[in-house]
């Protein structure tokens, strides 16, 4: 023993034992991603859910494909297809109740539309004619989000504000598998966690970041793991399989209402269309990998289920196409007539009162279209 | 009328109060940033308001600026008035895009149905011997995004009353609190009623016949004292104190410029896209014809920020004003 070491004095108290601050294991997601539809729980489904959720997918197949086929005819500028992701768009709006709040993404139209918002102004942003077209207050849909992931801590802060006030009021915010590496991805689920804010985070892993695989993302076991190192459960779900993501999202939902904070739900999907329209897909993916998704398309999963309990026929098929067809074509019309345009309103919303700059510039185009006006006279 | 107590207060004591009473007016005022709560800020202008108001209205939040600003813009979607601190100018960074993308856009986003009443709180600027990422003027990145309002006291006074309407605000606005001014004092009766200055109007500092200096923030006192050092030189200057950059007040600049013929801008952020630039292009086609000289600068090098044993020559001091007034065209007219 040193001399050191006699003196005593110098030996330093241990620090008090290092403890895990919870058990990881219940955070954890399956292993598998959870299905319902070909499994024998599908027979414990409610049958007119089952219907209305076929029902709510065909119309979102062709409102998908109405408008894609407006971007050909130059009635939208640009459209990001949610085209074999209808189960996670259409589940997603159903699993909130009306005083929540979705936060969409660009590619979330369709999911804003389930939720009541009209088409023609969901898609007003991709039309051009302005940037949110809706009211985001009349249905709880917060504007569609281009900036990856900048909407999930907006979705935190609603829901941790809501939860300050005493209203039992659910966020549930959606991003891409890409939008999973920005940094605000980080963030939000940290503060949603530490808050323990009633926020659900729905991840459809639809394979691509525009071109970039999954692989060049992240080296995570799946996305619903990095819950884990939050301290929020990760749920990995079929997002094709309709009954599955609702139910898992509709459990997010209501563990958040009751005070059981965060979920990250990881969705399993894929996107059938190119990126957006304007996308060539052939460039980094061929047809064999998309034809292996046909077969595991969101609306056969459904039909499948539905026409082998008899629950559906053709008839009843034939019936939601025909609702669907009408949807489109009452959408179509109404896309083409031209939007009505305001000039004004580029200088009218930027401050509560326009600032004396911001008043100069209005002056200065109001009297360049007056002249514009007077020279086609 | 009676006669109040005027005491000694410093900028920070003021933006305190600032506070402190709008939260006690109005409870959706939540105070939210790094070390706000507990320790009441690293320069303790929150001091206080933890205890007072409790850990949901003053927050302690997690070490990530674009997470606490981004998810003070969805409290402001339900209705709250979030104050956040940004602990240093250039800390405030990682929340740029947030600030840019968001907060600035959403009421046009929306043609107005979703104000963003938000207040970014941003310590800048030098002069207090700060190491690297401690001293920078980013008012410039600020004032080039539509959306925002750009403000910042020079006064104990101002400091509270702008404050006071930064919060106020249904826009989002940053507010740019000069470091080394905040134990700067002023006689200045905190239990008075305060009217709230109203964002977007200048004041004029000093009255004089012979130039302007156009300054804001932490150099209007450098300005002030350069003004008392010219006399010796038999120039009167007059300082006119922006307070706030966005809205910019043309009329109260010019007005002051058509006076006098001559004008200096001086900041601490560099020259070179600095806002000197916007300052001295607005005052020079407006007030051209009743122009001496050309509009000059007195800026920070276009460096970045100095090590503090060197900062003191990039900041605008007072021989540098005073050599820029000097190149005022004097001999031509006067
Ligand atoms: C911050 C940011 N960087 C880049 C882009 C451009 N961008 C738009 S969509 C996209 C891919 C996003 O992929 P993912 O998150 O998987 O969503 P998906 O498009 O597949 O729905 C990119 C890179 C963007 N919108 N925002
Ligand atoms: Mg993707």
């Amino acid at each position: 023993m040193t001399v050191m070491e006699q003196r005593g004095a110098y030996r330093p108290t241990p620090p008090p034992a290092w403890q895990p601050r919870m058990d990881a294991a219940p955070l954890l997601p399956d292993p598998e991603p959870y299905r319902v539809l070909g499994t024998e729980a599908a027979a414990k489904a409610d049958p007119g859910l089952l219907r209305r959720l076929h029902a709510e997918l065909v119309r979102g197949r062709r409102y998908n494909a109405q408008a894609t086929a407006l971007t050909k005819q130059g009635r939208l500028a640009v459209y990001p297809s949610s085209t074999g992701q209808e189960a996670c768009e259409v589940a997603a709006a159903l699993a909130l109740e009306e005083r929540d709040w979705l936060f969409p993404s660009y590619r979330d139209t369709l999911a804003a539309v389930a939720r009541g918002v009209d088409p023609v102004e969901a898609l007003t942003l991709l039309r051009g004619d302005w940037h949110t077209g809706y009211d985001p207050h009349e249905h709880r849909v917060a504007p569609l989000s281009t900036p990856l992931a900048t909407q999930l801590p907006h979705a935190v802060g609603l829901a941790h504000a809501a939860r300050l006030k005493g209203d039992d009021v659910v966020a549930l915010a959606m991003v891409g598998d890409g939008g999973t590496s920005e940094g605000d991805f980080h963030e939000a689920l940290n503060f949603a966690a530490v808050w323990q804010a009633p926020v659900v985070f729905l991840v459809q892993n639809n394979g691509f970041a525009i071109s970039v695989p999954l692989a060049k993302q992240t080296a995570a076991p799946s996305l619903a793991h990095k819950a884990v190192g939050y301290g929020m459960p990760g749920r990995l779900v079929d997002g094709n399989d309709a009954v599955a993501v609702l139910e898992v999202l509709t459990d997010a939902v209501r563990r958040a209402r009751t005070g059981g904070g965060p979920t990250l739900v990881e969705a399993i999907t894929y996107r059938v269309e190119a990126h957006t329209n304007a996308d060539d897909a052939t460039r980094y993916r061929g047809d064999a990998e998309v034809e292996a998704w046909r077969d595991h398309d969101p609306i056969l999963l459904l039909e499948r289920e539905l026409t082998g309990r008899g629950l559906l026929d053709e008839d009843g098929i034939d019936a939601a196409r025909q609702d669907a067809e009408t949807f489109a074509a009452a959408l179509r019309e109404r896309m083409n007539q031209d939007p009505s345009l305001d000039p004004m309103d580029l200088f009218d919303h930027v401050y509560a009162e326009p600032t004396p700059q911001l008043r100069e510039q209005r002056a200065l185009l109001t009297a360049e279209l007056e002249a514009e006006q007077e020279g086609s006279h | 009328m009676a006669t109040v107590a005027l005491k000694p207060a410093t900028m920070a004591q003021a933006l305190t109060r600032a506070m402190r009473d709008a939260m006690a007016e109005d409870p959706t005022v939540h105070v939210m940033g790094e070390d706000v709560g507990t320790l009441g800020g690293v320069f303790r202008v929150t001091d206080g308001l933890a205890k007072e108001f409790g850990e949901d209205r003053c927050t302690d939040t997690p070490l990530a600026e674009a997470g606490i600003l981004g998810t003070a813009v969805g409290m402001a979607m339900y209705g709250l008035r979030p104050v956040v601190e940004m602990q240093f100018d250039a800390f405030a960074y990682p929340a740029f895009e947030q600030l840019v993308s968001h907060v600035a856009r959403m009421r046009n986003r929306t043609r107005g149905r979703m104000p963003l009443p938000i207040t970014v709180r941003i310590p800048y600027g030098g002069g207090i011997g700060g190491v690297e990422h401690h001293s920078d003027s980013s008012e410039a990145y600020y004032m080039a995004t539509p959306g925002l309002h750009v403000v910042t006291p020079a006064t104990v006074p101002d400091a509270y009353g702008l404050l006071r309407a930064a919060i106020a605000s249904d826009d989002p606005v940053v507010f740019l609190e000069p470091k080394r001014l905040y134990w700067s004092k002023d006689t200045w009766n905190p239990d008075d009623p305060q009217t709230v200055e109203p964002i977007g109007r200048a004041v004029v500092r000093r009255s004089g016949r012979s130039a302007t200096l156009i300054t804001y923030g932490p150099s209007v006192p450098v300005c002030l004292e350069a003004a008392e050092a010219a006399r010796a030189e038999g120039w009167d200057l007059e300082v006119v104190d922006l307070r706030s950059l966005v809205p910019f007040d043309d009329e109260t600049v010019c007005a002051s410029v058509r006076r006098t013929g001559r004008a200096v801008v001086v900041h601490e952020s560099g020259s070179f896209g600095g806002p000197g630039g916007e300052i001295a292009a607005r005052v020079t086609e407006r007030c051209f014809h009743h122009l001496e000289a050309p509009v000059l600068r007195v800026a920070g090098f276009d460096v970045p920020y100095p090590p503090p044993m060197l900062e003191r020559h990039h900041l605008p001091g007072v021989d540098r004003i005073l050599d820029a007034v000097a190149r005022l065209q004097w001999e031509a007219g006067h």
